[in-house]
This record gives structure tokens, C-alpha cells and sequence, in this order.
């Protein structure tokens, strides 16, 4: 079974949606004993962070997601709650990521949020990501943010925005991608695809 | 880089897209569910829905398609049409519409443009704006917002100028504006690029450019004159006269970044 964390955000019957087309049924939840029982997880997210945050607090599933050995995938929001802190109403997350989210400098000719269709750069050539499989490196995925994580040892794939940021991140069983694959064509379907492979 | 967005709109009424020109005489061109899986199959980046009638008729736009459209494509898609509180909004968003967008509501209440974006965050609201150029009091031309402008017989001038609606909508949280400029809508003149750069000056949020869209250097003109976001266009997609994989292949030809 694969569990969709209810975080509270809106964008949740999309992923459902999006995962149906990979063949997976999923099963939105806040309840700790479905999730930990889940085969994988997924955690959107969309809105401000202190009210994600909030709504994990709420049902109790702070320390619950930070225990998970299964694979994560967070989604958007999902992905920077995996980090330790964000800029946005200066939140504390759920840390199981090192690091903190910063909120984009706006410039003239850069509109904020970022939102649209942008390229991912992989970082990891010589040895490859599993997420990566069949994911040409620079092809476009669909972004909508204003907060993002900076380059770090968990990149998995960069993206250009004013500054190279974490477009996908992983560390162990602990993923994330600021995209929206489930909304990013074919691209986002394969990334799916091989998310639930794992 | 970021790239350049081409949008398709989909007015739709009665649960079948139309089109019509200058927002009259509105003529039947199809099933919704074919229209949006041929777009995301043909690359387009975004597809908007538009229930043209429901704002003019005081109905929330009818919602059973929503779910249908969100199962079936994998690109981003936004939902417009009489959303009036946040009811509205959170079913449609619940059904798997990425964004909603409002536009005669915002004017009549502007406050619910602060209201939605606190509860759902910026990202998924847009403003939608009908805007034409007039002759002002003292001879010279202003942009003025329209209402209701899915039926003519009760569409309306509002009071209030584009420019300063359009940056009270992002000062209330708006997260993207769609400018239709209707002098040009359906007349495939090409985008007032004047007032287009004029109201991407004075926002930081993307700007959609909407109305006038006839012929591919429309959109090469758009994107090499102004900063503007995306592109959205209706009758000259839905007649095939432009074609989705040829216009990308064109502005990338005229080095404009889009998605192949």
C-alpha cells in the first residue's frame, strides 16, 4: 500500500491521480499505525510551511514520519519539511534532512514564485540515481515555489533559477522533489515510476 | 532557465467548450476530455478552464469534469469560473485542479483574493483580468477593468484601473495574473505587447498574456517585446491554424526557451 500523508494541502487527489496512472493505488491517511505499515510514502504539500507543519503536529505525526525506514518521497512543500528549518514564518521541520529553506531573491525579469516549466540538471552521472532512471538529464519538470533548498550533499538534481538549487534530494530513504512530478508529463510520470520501483 | 509557457484555454459552457469573438456569439468546438488530452499529448504546458457563464449566471462553475480532466492529463491545469468563497475553491482544488482563478469575485469582494491565498497558499490563486483600452476624462487613453464579461448583456466597466488592480491583486496574495486585453480578444491581431509590458512592470507575480493571438510570430513577438510569462490563446489552438509542436519548434528556432 502506498500512503499519502494528509498534510492539509489542497494538491492531493492529483498525486492520487498521477499514481493510479502508474498502476498504484494509494491511500490518503493521517493515521500513524496505516502509515508506518505503508510500503511507501508519500508527503505533499502545498501552502505555507507553519501550517503543514501544524497539521503533522495536530495528528501526532511528527516523530512518526522522522522514524520511517520505508521510502519517502516528499512532494513540493513535502520535500523542504524534510529540512531542518524554513525562512517562510521561520518554521522548524521535521530535520531529517540537514539544512534549511531560503526564500528566492526577487530580481527584475524573474517573476516569484517560480512557476513553470524549468530543467533539472543530474548531478550524479558516474553512478546514477535510481530516481533518474529514463530521465534525460536537463528535461523540463514543473515547478511552482517560492522557498528552496540549497545545493548540498543530498542533491540528486539541480535546477537554475537565479541560483542552482535542490530540485531533488535524497538521503538513505528520505526523498524529495520541489517539482511536481505528477504534474510534470512524462518527465514527472517516469520519476514516479521509479520512485515506486524502489 | 525558466521557459515560456504556452496556455490553452478552454472556455467552456454548458459542459462543452465554445468560442466566441470579443466574448459574443460563442459557437460550439468540442468535448472537453478530447480537448485536454490532445493538448497535453501536443505538449501544451497548461491548460485553463473557463466557465464563461458561471460568474454572469451568480453559479459556481459545475464541477463532475474536474475530476475526469485531473485523472486523465499530467500537466498543470487551472479552474475559472464564479468561485465566490472558499467552499468553491477548496472543492475544486480537492478534485485535482492545480490553480482556481477568479476574476469578477475579486471585484466585487477583494478581500477574498487575501482569504484564498491564507488558506491555500499564493501558488494556486490567479486573478484573471479583462482590460480594454478607453478614452479617458481628460483625452487620454486609460486601461480599464471589465465585469462580468462572460455574458454581454451584463458585462460592465468596473471603476477601477488595470495597473493599480493589478498590483492590488498580488499586494492581496494573488499569485499570477491572466491580462485578457479584450480589445484585441478574438480579432488575431496579436497581443497588445504596450499594455502587456506596462502591467508586468508594476508586479513581481508571473503575467499571463491573453487575447489577440493569430499567427505563430504573435507569440515570438510576445516573449522577445515583454517579460511576460506565458501565453495563452483558444480559437487559433482549438482550429488547428497553430499547432502546438510546430509553435514550440518556431520559438525555440528564435532562441526562446520553451519545452520540447
Amino acid at each position: 500500500m502506498i500512503a499519502i500523508i494528509d498534510s492539509g494541502g489542497a494538491n492531493i487527489a492529483s498525486i492520487r491521480f498521477a499514481l493510479e496512472r502508474c498502476g498504484q493505488i494509494a491511500h490518503l491517511t493521517a493515521n500513524r499505525t496505516e502509515i508506518e505499515a505503508a510500503e511507501k510514502v508519500i508527503l505533499p504539500g502545498v501552502g505555507a510551511a507553519a501550517t503543514a507543519m501544524d497539521t503533522l503536529h495536530r495528528h501526532g505525526l511528527v516523530d512518526c514520519i522522522r522514524g520511517l525506514r520505508q521510502p519517502v518521497l516528499g512532494i513540493c512543500l513535502g520535500m523542504q519539511l524534510l529540512f531542518e528549518r524554513s525562512e517562510e514564518g521561520d518554521t522548524a521541520m521535521l530535520g531529517v534532512l540537514k539544512g534549511n529553506c531560503h526564500h528566492f531573491v526577487a530580481a527584475p525579469g524573474r517573476s516569484l514564485p517560480h512557476m513553470g516549466w524549468n530543467r533539472i540538471r543530474n548531478i550524479d552521472h558516474v553512478n546514477g540515481n535510481p530516481l533518474l532512471v529514463g530521465v534525460p538529464d536537463g528535461a523540463h519538470v514543473y515547478f511552482v515555489h517560492s522557498y528552496f533548498a540549497k545545493l548540498s550533499s543530498y542533491t540528486i538534481a539541480s535546477c537554475d533559477y537565479g541560483i542552482s538549487f535542490t530540485a531533488i534530494a535524497g538521503n538513505g530513504n528520505f526523498m524529495g522533489c520541489q517539482f511536481h512530478p505528477e504534474r510534470s508529463g512524462p518527465v514527472g510520470e517516469q520519476i514516479l515510476r521509479n520512485f515506486l520501483a524502489l | 532557465m525558466l521557459t515560456k509557457r504556452i496556455i490553452a484555454c478552454l472556455d467552456v459552457r454548458d459542459g462543452r467548450v465554445v468560442k466566441g469573438v470579443q466574448f459574443r456569439n460563442h459557437r460550439d468546438i468540442g468535448d472537453i476530455l478530447e480537448l485536454a488530452e490532445r493538448y497535453a499529448d501536443e505538449g501544451v504546458d497548461e491548460l485553463v478552464f473557463y466557465d464563461i457563464t458561471a460568474s454572469s449566471e451568480g453559479r459556481v462553475v459545475e464541477k463532475s469534469w474536474i475530476t475526469q480532466v485531473a485523472k486523465r492529463i499530467n500537466i498543470p491545469f487551472c479552474v475559472a469560473g464564479g468561485i465566490r468563497n472558499i467552499e468553491d475553491a477548496r472543492i475544486i482544488l480537492n478534485n485535482g485542479a492545480d490553480k482556481i482563478s477568479i476574476n469578477s469575485p475579486a471585484l466585487e469582494n477583494p478581500g477574498f483574493i487575501s482569504e484564498l491565498a491564507a488558506v491555500f497558499g499564493t501558488q494556486c490563486i490567479v486573478v484573471g483580468i479583462d482590460s480594454r483600452e478607453e478614452m479617458g476624462d481628460d483625452n487620454h487613453s486609460v486601461y480599464r477593468v471589465y465585469q462580468y464579461t462572460g455574458d454581454a448583456t451584463k458585462t460592465i466597466a468596473s471603476r477601477r484601473e488595470t495597473l493599480n488592480w493589478a498590483r492590488e491583486a498580488e499586494k492581496r496574495g494573488a499569485g499570477e495574473i491572466v491580462l485578457n486585453c479584450m480589445n484585441n480578444d478574438g480579432v488575431k491581431s496579436g497581443y497588445d505587447l504596450v499594455q502587456l509590458a506596462l502591467v508586468k512592470k508594476v508586479v513581481g507575480i508571473p503575467v499571463i498574456a491573453s487575447g489577440g493571438a493569430g499567427d505563430y510570430s504573435h507569440f515570438a513577438d510576445l516573449f522577445t517585446a515583454t517579460a511576460i510569462d506565458g501565453g495563452l490563446a483558444a480559437s487559433v489552438f482549438h482550429s488547428g491554424k497553430i499547432q502546438i509542436p510546430d509553435l514550440k519548434q518556431y520559438l525555440a528556432s528564435k532562441q526562446i526557451e520553451v519545452r520540447l
